[in-house]
This record gives structure tokens, C-alpha cells and sequence, in this order.
């Protein structure tokens, strides 16, 4: 009865102890593909902005967003989810993770409300993510300037 | 900028490494965007960003490190001309459309879409 009040999080770690090696090789090697293949979209896209005459940062900008779009789409219709029981950090690594990480826990707060349910949990994992990307882009800086990189 | 072997061999690697790092520690994926973000901020500082960009093309500019590029690139840019204002101003030169994009995207699928029960 003692393990009966694992939070979810123990509960993970339990079973990956658990787990042949076996399953692990698999992870990685579902995560390699699925995030191989998710940055060779993005490629492709880049490259064919670029032959849509947009400069190449733009076109940089342009392909990020349109992963945006689609992985916020997937979450929304479902799909999303899916993907990641198969592909599990191939499918949070890519800049689609960070898409899935606003759209799912805002889909899932929304009945609590469009401004404490909906606005604030599109933040949940993409506000950590924006709060320590810019103070250390901001640390950085400093550190350039004091020391004159 | 890289071509689509370098694209996907280099970005499958990162993810490879980011599956090492949830099945071995008892981190979220949080912690794992988190931690890439700051990473990829860190290598923008030490000048190895770019020349990565160079090499692998969307290898590395797809995986959210790229967040981190872009956030650390701004202020480094914006500091050269503003000098210590700059260090605030540039933060969200470049990544503003990656930010303010996301931001406005999944606000109206999340609107528009209901969970799936």
C-alpha cells in the first residue's frame, strides 16, 4: 500500500527503472526520426521561401511560423498528442513542441475561463521558457559588454 | 545553411539527446525547454551559433535552442549600437515574430478548438 500515493512524476521515474533497455534504444531512436524529419520540413520550407524571393533571415522567420501553425494545428484537431506518446522528445525538441506547450494546456484550461483558464495557461510551459531565454540572452549581453567579447 | 542530410542528422541528434535526458532524469519537458533555450543562448555568447547555422541549416534552427539564438542575438546586435539600453531593446528585436507569432497563433487555435474528451 506505501506506493499507492506516488505523485505522477514518481510514478514515470518507477517505470522507466522498470523498463528494459530495450525501450529506451527505441525512444531515442523514435525521438531521431521524428525530429530528423520535423527539422527536414523546416529545411524545405526555408529553402523554398528562399525561392519565393523572401531574404534569407525572413525566410527563416517565415518557415519557424509556419511549423507554428501546423504543430498549433495538430494540437488543436488531436493529432498532436499522438505523435508524442510515438516520438516523445522528437516531437518537443523542434519549435513544434514549444507550439504544442502553449495551444494544449490552453485548450485543456479553457472551460476555467478566456483569461484564467485559456490566457494564463497558454503560458504555463511557454512563460518559464520566454522568462529564462530572455534573462539569459539579457545575461549574456552583459557579460559581452563588461568583458568586450 | 546546411542541406537536408546535415538538417536532419544534426536535428535528430539534438532530439536523441533530449530523449536521453527525460528517460535518465526525472526532469519535465519544461525543464528540457528550458534548458535548450538557455543552451542555445549560451552558444550564441560564445560565437558558435552561427557557424552551427552554417553547417546544419534547420538542424538547429527548428529545435527551440534557435530561441535562444535569436533572443541572444538581438541584444548582442542592439547592444553595439544602443549600448546599455540596447541591452533591453534587443531582446525581442529578432524574436519577436518567433514570440509574438506563437503567441497569436495558439491563442486562436485554442479558441477555435475544443479538447478532445
Amino acid at each position: 500500500m506505501k506506493n499507492i500515493n506516488k505523485t505522477s512524476d514518481q510514478y514515470k521515474k518507477i517505470v522507466s527503472k522498470k523498463q528494459p533497455p530495450i525501450t529506451k534504444a527505441r525512444n531515442i531512436i523514435n525521438a531521431f526520426l521524428v525530429g530528423g524529419l520535423t527539422c527536414i520540413i523546416g529545411q524545405g520550407l526555408w529553402e523554398l521561401y528562399i525561392l519565393l524571393n523572401l531574404s534569407k533571415d525572413n525566410a527563416g522567420t517565415l518557415s519557424t511560423l509556419t511549423l507554428i501553425f501546423l504543430a498549433s494545428l495538430l494540437t488543436g484537431l488531436g493529432y498532436y498528442d499522438e505523435l508524442g506518446q510515438f516520438a516523445g522528445a522528437g516531437s518537443i525538441v523542434p519549435v513544434t513542441g514549444f507550439a504544442n506547450a502553449m495551444v494544449a494546456p490552453a485548450l485543456e484550461y479553457k472551460q476555467e475561463g478566456l483569461i484564467m483558464g485559456l490566457g494564463a495557461n497558454l503560458f504555463s510551459v511557454a512563460g518559464p521558457v520566454l522568462t529564462y531565454g530572455m534573462v539569459s540572452a539579457f545575461v549574456i549581453g552583459v557579460l559581452i559588454e563588461v568583458f568586450g567579447g | 545553411m546546411g542541406n537536408y542530410w546535415t538538417a536532419f542528422l544534426v536535428g535528430g541528434f539534438i532530439c536523441a539527446l533530449g530523449q536521453v535526458f527525460l528517460d535518465n532524469t526525472k526532469y519535465t519537458p519544461a525543464h528540457l525547454l528550458v534548458g535548450l533555450v538557455v543552451f542555445g543562448s549560451v552558444l550564441t555568447g560564445l560565437g558558435w551559433y552561427e557557424p552551427l547555422i552554417e553547417f546544419s541549416g534547420a538542424g538547429v534552427t527548428v529545435p527551440v535552442s534557435n530561441f535562444g539564438y535569436i533572443l541572444t542575438k538581438g541584444v548582442m546586435e542592439a547592444a553595439k549600437k544602443d549600448g546599455l539600453l540596447g541591452l533591453f531593446k534587443g531582446v525581442l528585436e529578432i524574436a519577436s515574430a518567433g514570440v509574438s507569432g506563437s503567441v497569436i497563433i495558439a491563442f486562436f487555435v485554442a479558441i477555435l478548438f475544443n479538447p478532445k474528451c
